[in-house]
C-alpha cells in the first residue's frame, strides 16, 4: 500500500467544474488533488466532443470543447493541482468529524478535509460491445482493456473497432498471439493515420486478417469463447474461430462506485443545499452536472458558479481559524502571489 | 407540420406529428416512441439514437456525416440505411417520413 497523501481537497473528476473548482480553492488556499479515471483532463468536453464549438461560455464567444480544458489548465496553473489520471475513486468514508478517507481503485488513498464531487455523469468506462449474449463471455475471454499482455500469448484474437485503442491493440498484440483478425464494420479508420498505415502493413504481409463487418454472434460455452459469428459487408456470414476478444465500442459515462457513497442519491444525482452546494454529508460538495437542486442547468456556466461559492464554504472548513475576506482575483494577494511564484 | 412512421423491430407502427426544425430524434423522444435511448441527448456522442431510414426516403433524407459514421461504429446491426436520429432535422420535404428501429441500441 502506498502513503497516505494528506491534502486540504480532492476534487473527484477532472471536467470542466473540477478544473474550475482547483481555481475556486486555490483563490482561498485550499490546495487540491484532482483524481480522473481517464488519462486527461476536460472531462466530457474532452472526450465527446474535443473539436465542437462551445458558444455559451461568458466571455469566449466561440471555444471547442479542447480548447475550454486547454483555458482552463492555463487558469489554474499557478495553483499547481496534482492530478491523479487512470484511476477511478472507489470508496469515500468518513474518518472522524472532519477528516474523509478516499480510495482508488489504483491503491492511491487520500486523507482530505474537503471533498469536492464533480464527476458528471459518471466515470467514463468501456461501453459494452453490442454483440447478444457478450455478458456471459466478459471477464473471462471477453476483456475491455488489456492488463498484461501475456495472458494473449498463442491465442487466436478477435479485436473488433476502428479506433485508436482498437489498432493500438492489434499492432501491439499481433507479434504474440497465435493469429489476429480484426474486425471494424466499415473500411475508414477513425485511429491516427500512422497508426492505420502500421496495420494495413501488417494485413498486406499476413501477419493481421481484416475483417470487413459487424460481429453478431458469439460461439462457446461456459464463458470461454471458440468463434465469433460475423457478418460481411455484403451479407454473407462467417466464423472466425477466438480464443479471446477485444471490443473497442468506444466509453460511456457510467454514475459507477458514487452511488454506494451514502448521499441520498436521486435519479442518479446528488442533492445538495444551493448555499454551498453541499451534500447531506458535511464537508463533503458536489457541482457541475452530477447534483440537483431546484432549477438547476447542466451547463458548464452554472458549475463554474457552483464552484465558486462551494470554495467559499470548503475554506471555512479548511481554515476554521481565519476570518474570510472577499476578494476579487484583480487584487486577490494569493493569486498575485502564486503568479509570482509560478 | 410533418407526419413521421415509426416502425420497431417487431413491426408495431407509430405515426406522429412533427414540427419542423425537430430532429427526428426528438420527435421520437416527444412521444415515447419505444426504441430509441438518446442518452446523449442529441450530442451525436452516443448513437443510442439509431434508426433505418425507409428505402423510398433515403434519397431525400441524405446519408450520415463523417461524425456521424464515427459513432455508428458503436452501433448495433449498422446498414446502409443507418442513421443516427438526432441528426436528421424535420423538413417539410419530410412529411411521411418512415423510419425503423433496431432489435437495440448498443
Ligand atoms: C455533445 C455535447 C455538447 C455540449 N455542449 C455544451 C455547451 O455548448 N455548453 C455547455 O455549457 N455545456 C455543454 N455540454 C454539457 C457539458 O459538457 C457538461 O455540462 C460538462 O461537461 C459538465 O462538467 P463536469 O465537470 O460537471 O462533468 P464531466 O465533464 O462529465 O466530467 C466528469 C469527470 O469525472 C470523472 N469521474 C466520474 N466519476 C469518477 C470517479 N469515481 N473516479 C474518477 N473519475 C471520475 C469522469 O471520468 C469525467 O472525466 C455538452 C455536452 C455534450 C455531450
Ligand atoms: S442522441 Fe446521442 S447520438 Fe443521437
Amino acid at each position: 500500500m502506498t502513503d497516505i497523501i494528506r491534502t486540504d481537497a480532492v476534487i473527484v473528476g477532472a471536467g470542466p467544474v473540477g478544473l474550475f473548482a482547483v481555481f475556486q480553492l486555490g483563490m482561498v488556499d485550499v490546495e487540491a488533488h484532482v483524481v480522473d479515471i481517464l488519462d486527461r483532463p476536460g472531462g466530457q468536453c474532452v472526450e465527446l466532443y474535443p473539436e465542437k464549438p462551445i458558444y455559451d461560455i461568458p466571455g469566449l464567444p466561440e471555444v471547442t470543447g479542447q480548447g475550454l480544458a486547454d483555458n482552463l489548465l492555463a487558469q489554474i496553473k499557478p495553483f499547481a493541482p496534482r492530478f491523479h489520471f487512470n484511476q477511478m475513486v472507489s470508496a469515500l468514508e468518513r474518518t472522524s468529524d472532519d477528516r474523509f478517507l478516499l480510495t482508488t481503485d489504483a491503491g492511491t488513498r487520500f486523507d482530505a478535509k474537503v471533498v469536492v464531487i464533480a464527476a458528471g455523469g459518471g466515470s467514463f468506462l468501456p461501453r459494452r460491445a453490442p454483440i447478444p449474449g457478450v455478458e456471459a463471455y466478459e471477464g473471462r475471454s471477453v476483456f475491455y482493456a488489456v492488463r498484461a499482455k501475456d495472458a494473449f500469448r498463442a491465442k487466436h484474437l478477435v479485436i473488433i473497432g476502428g479506433g485508436d485503442s482498437a489498432l493500438d491493440w492489434t499492432l501491439n498484440l499481433a507479434p504474440i498471439a497465435e493469429s489476429v483478425t480484426l474486425i471494424h464494420r466499415r473500411d475508414v479508420f477513425r485511429a491516427a493515420p500512422d497508426t492505420v498505415n502500421k496495420m494495413r502493413a501488417l494485413v498486406d504481409k499476413g501477419v493481421v486478417d481484416l475483417f470487413i463487418g459487424q460481429a453478431t454472434g458469439l460461439i462457446g460455452e461456459n464463458g470461454m469463447l471458440k468463434a465469433v459469428k460475423a457478418k460481411a459487408e455484403d451479407g454473407s456470414l462467417h466464423e472466425i474461430a477466438a480464443d479471446a476478444m477485444l471490443p473497442f465500442f468506444g466509453l460511456a459515462a457510467q454514475l459507477g462506485p458514487i452511488a454506494d457513497w451514502g448521499l441520498n442519491l436521486s435519479e442518479n444525482l446528488i442533492p445538495v443545499d444551493v448555499k454551498s452546494y453541499q451534500t447531506t454529508t458535511p464537508g463533503v460538495f458536489a457541482i457541475g452536472d452530477v447534483n440537483a437542486y431546484p432549477g438547476k442547468l447542466k451547463l458548464i456556466l452554472s458549475g463554474f458558479h457552483e464552484a465558486a461559492l462551494m470554495a467559499q464554504a470548503a475554506a471555512r472548513r479548511v481554515h476554521p481559524e481565519r476570518r474570510m475576506v472577499f476578494q476579487h482575483s484583480t487584487s486577490s494577494s494569493t493569486l498575485q502571489k502564486k503568479l509570482a511564484g509560478a | 407540420m410533418a407526419q413521421i412512421t415509426f416502425t420497431d423491430h417487431d413491426g408495431g407502427e407509430r405515426t406522429v406529428e412533427a414540427r419542423e426544425g425537430q430532429t427526428v430524434m426528438e420527435v421520437a423522444i416527444a412521444n415515447d416512441v419505444p426504441g430509441i435511448e438518446a442518452e446523449c441527448g442529441g450530442g451525436c456522442s452516443c448513437a443510442t439514437c439509431h434508426v433505418y431510414v425507409d428505402e423510398a426516403w433515403s434519397e431525400v433524407v441524405g446519408g450520415p456525416t463523417p461524425m456521424e459514421e464515427d459513432m455508428l461504429d458503436f452501433a448495433f446491426d449498422v446498414r446502409p440505411s443507418s442513421r443516427l436520429s438526432c441528426q436528421i432535422k424535420i423538413t417539410s420535404a419530410l412529411d411521411g417520413l418512415k423510419v425503423t428501429t433496431p432489435q437495440r441500441q448498443g
